[in-house]
């Protein structure tokens, strides 16, 4: 029977990964101050699992370097070598490599094996010396080594244990496999002197031994295999024979022995099976009066393991898939369920309608209503996951950062079970990274200089999550010094991105670090200065229809705030017309909405016009314009100005009416038809009509540089 | 056809081994530690128990202990998963009451090797 093991590969992996992530995860829990053995054991089962499943699977190089991590873990756990720093960061490192063999195995590459072995033997190093007994012990050096040539058989001399059976272990079964590799069979003789009186006798244990003549010329070795289980507690001589039944190396013993096996009637293995048949019906009896230690399974050890029993982000490469818990497939076939029923009742109503059933019609389409809006609610809960799975890789990334700027630090995360859909988690994840190193590098003080200011030697860094209506607002915070104002001025100003003689608030001057080129360290550190700036960290953000903002408050810290919409599927979007054409726009990006006034547009640059909205001038953008739906002479009426921020930059946009606001599924333009600029994707309907979803900051970009002028703004110019 | 209750917390290994088994003509019960395997062992009869030996919860050793406890598994073979290194776990697993053990790593063909050696 062949079984292509390739199969299991996947699930593998996946486990592996898993463990990888517990490993590291319980490895920044572990400090050479306290071990916590739990913590440690944990370690070592996720380590020992990869190792095992390695091994079957076929990927020795794993397993071979999992095999040195499991050993120092196992004389740890065991309490034999006492746990150091330098251990932990050893492991943290293995689980970098096994992590990065293993995606390379998963993608179908020959995984780099050089830093696996460099690190092997820096871990034999520590392990150098150690006497690894628990080695080598599988094969007896006594077996004996007899002329072959002449051998004919052996004779086995049986005598289990009395508890034989208590284990499991059936001598019948032992004759039979026994038989199964003697060439030539095998002949069984029972010895029952040792059989107590019937009234004595305890049928759960073995009082009957046995000797086994097997014919045929085969290795000691093969008939040990057969006794292998219960080698250590039995009584078993093996002597090999002549052909003429004698043994070949002779002795007192062999010669009784030889006497016995000449009056022995070639019996088949039956008797054995008779202590067994009794021990069965006794063995209710027997099981009452011991019935005392049947207990249930500890409470204690009940408590489920929280990191093995969550989904985990899938990284296998292209095949995306996310694991569902069972409790929200379960609620959708509910609400399926439910569907059913509603459908049928409704299909029942209109089989023979009439107006008199009106109430009841109604009350059917609300509950059709009701059903298909649960049924939306669970269905999005399918790709939402805890924003654990972007938080999980801060306490590694913090601690290593930490001690690279010999900053000490503190990593408090909340609201870590917070939903967030699976998309935006997998897009947050970067820009989260860089706030974080953003934070540890610029924003909290050297230790040094946090004693100097009186503060707590160690910064803490706070991630925080929770939903606010709609949203998932994620804080990144920091204890730090808070945003240097002059330095941010000064640098925006160097760079010619503000005015020389600007006068901003300082609210204003921290919104200064979210334009591109923009980098307040005075040296470019190995940390942050990776040519990714703040902006990006913005545009990124903004792709998912999201905001950030930042607070600073000098002396006590930092604040970003970033606000996302729980899923990318769904919009919040308030649709607006234009030449009887319906368009959304995202509701988030929509500052106000005003009656247009013709008499506040300018037309300052050129053919741009712009209008002076309090305080600021904000380009103005005619939709109907952008998609060709009117001539540019005609006059609008009773037009509304839409004014929305995209990239940190408000516009104005021109629209016929103002309709009513709702969520929009989205669907995609690019799937559907192609990519067209300033148009983020579409919808149905309630009508059955398709309407545009507006890309706010596409927009802006489409019409820079491009004539847009509106009516009658040179006059009022 | 025998029924074989198959522990792991590994699921790839359980995988394997449940698919293994089941291509044997085998009937199949999985869990994924001692708590849930005594659970089901519990409800249903097995003609054999395979168990991993290093598990979350409840490990193969004090599993095994367990099950022996229970009447009806008095006698009923016990085999461990465990790997070469563990040499002194055989030894604890034989305490706890197990028939025998599968050095990992192990191939299907082994496996089935090794079960028809107590079943029947």
């Amino acid at each position: 029977m062949s079984i292509d093991l390739s199969q299991f590969h996947q699930v593998f992996f996946e486990e592996s990964f898993e463990g990888l992530d517990v490993m590291e995860s319980e490895l920044l829990e572990l400090s050479p101050d306290s071990v916590d053995d739990e913590t440690v054991n944990t370690i070592f089962r996720a380590a020992h699992s990869i190792k095992g499943g390695a091994g079957t699977f076929g990927f020795m190089q794993i397993s071979e370097f999992t095999h040195e991590v499991e050993t120092l873990l196992d004389e740890i756990r065991a309490g034999q070598r006492a746990l150091e720093q330098l251990h932990v960061d050893l492991f943290l490192q293995s689980v970098d490599c096994l992590r990065a063999m293993m995606t390379a195995l998963n993608e179908g590459s020959e995984p780099e094996t050089a830093r696996a072995d460099e690190l092997k033997l820096q871990l034999k190093a520590i392990l150098h010396g150690e006497a690894e007994a628990a080695e080598g012990d599988s094969n007896d050096a006594s077996e004996a080594t007899t002329g072959g040539s002449e051998r004919a058989g052996w004779k086995v001399r049986f005598i289990p244990d009395a508890d034989v059976l208590r284990t499991g272990n059936e001598p019948f079964r032992m004759f039979r496999e026994l038989e199964g590799v003697a060439p030539n069979g095998i002949k069984v003789m029972v010895n029952e002197s040792e059989l107590p009186e019937f009234a004595n006798l305890n049928p759960e244990e073995c009082r009957l031994s046995w000797t086994i003549t097997v014919m045929g010329d085969i290795e000691q070795s093969d008939i040990q295999t057969v006794f292998e289980w219960v080698e250590d507690d039995c009584d078993i001589d093996y002597i090999a024979l002549d052909a003429d039944g004698q043994a070949l190396e002779s002795g007192a013993e062999a010669k009784a022995d030889a006497a016995e096996a000449s009056a022995e009637a070639a019996v088949a293995p039956e008797p054995v099976a008779a202590p067994a048949a009794v021990a069965e019906p006794a063995n209710s009896e027997a099981a009452q009066s011991e019935s005392v230690k049947v207990e249930p399974a500890k409470p204690a050890a009940a408590k489920a393991e929280p990191a093995k029993a969550k989904a985990k982000p899938n990284r296998g490469g292209d095949q995306s898939s996310i694991r569902v818990s069972i409790d929200k497939v379960d609620s959708l076939i509910n609400m399926v369920g439910e569907l059913v029923i509603t459908q049928s009742m409704l299909g029942q109503l209109g089989q023979d309608f009439d107006i008199s059933r009106m109430g009841r019609l109604l009350e059917g389409l609300s509950q059709l209503e009701q059903n298909t809006r649960e049924l939306q609610e669970s269905v999005m809960k399918i790709r939402m996951m805890p924003i654990s799975f972007a938080f999980s890789r801060f306490p590694r990334l913090v601690r290593d950062l930490g001690n690279q700027l010999g900053k000490k630090v503190n990593l408090v995360m909340q609201g870590e079970n917070t939903e967030l859909d699976k998309t935006v988690m997998e897009k947050i994840g970067d820009p989260l990274v860089h706030l974080v190193r953003n934070s540890l590098d610029h924003g909290l003080e050297t230790t040094a200089k946090r004693i100097e200011t009186g503060k707590d030697e160690s910064g803490t860094i706070t991630l925080n999550a929770f939903h606010q209506g709609g949203n998932i607002v994620i804080e990144v915070k920091d204890d730090g010094a808070g945003l240097n104002e002059e330095r941010i001025l000064n640098k925006a100003i160097e760079r010619g991105l503000v005015a020389a003689n600007a006068n901003l608030t300082p609210e204003e001057i921290h919104q200064l670090i979210f334009l591109p080129g923009f980098s307040t360290a005075d040296q470019v550190s190995d940390i942050s200065g990776r040519g990714v700036g703040m902006d990006v960290v913005r545009r990124n953000i903004n792709e998912l229809n999201g905001t950030i903002e930042v607070k600073s408050q000098k002396g006590t810290g930092s604040t970003f705030v970033i606000r996302l919409p729980l899923t990318l599927a769904i919009l919040d979007g308030q649709l607006v017309e234009v030449c009887n054409q319906t368009y959304i726009f995202p509701l988030v990006s929509i500052v106000e909405s005003i009656q247009l006034q013709k008499q506040t547009l300018n037309n300052i640059s050129g053919s741009q016009p712009v209008m002076k909205l309090r305080d600021e001038y904000i380009p103005i953008i005619r939709l109907d314009q952008v998609f060709n739906l009117r001539p540019l002479e005609e006059e609008v009426e009773e037009a509304m100005l839409v004014v929305v921020e995209g990239d940190n930059e408000k516009i104005g946009i021109v629209v016929d009416d103002l309709l009513g606001q709702q969520q929009v599924v989205i669907k995609s333009l690019e799937q559907n038809y192609q990519r067209v600029s300033g148009v983020s994707g579409a919808t149905i309907l309630g009508d059955g009509t398709v309407a545009l979803i507006i890309d706010i900051s596409g927009i802006g970009k489409k019409v820079d540089g491009r004539a847009a002028a509106i009516p009658g703004s040179e006059q009022a110019a | 056809m025998a029924s074989i209750l198959a522990v792991d917390d590994s699921a790839s290994m359980r995988q394997m081994v449940s698919f293994t088994l089941k291509g044997a003509g085998f009937d199949v019960k999985e869990a994924c530690d001692g708590v849930e395997a005594l659970a089901e062992a519990k409800r249903g009869k097995f003609d054999l128990v395979l168990s991993d030996v290093n598990m979350p919860n409840m490990n193969g050793i004090e599993f095994c202990k367990e099950l022996r406890q229970l009447p009806d598994y008095k006698f009923t073979p016990v085999l461990m998963l465990t790997t070469e290194s563990a040499g002194d776990m055989k030894m604890q697993g034989k305490q706890a009451g197990a028939t025998g053990w599968i050095v990992k790593p192990f191939n299907p063909e082994q496996l089935l090797s090794t079960i028809k050696r107590v079943l029947g």
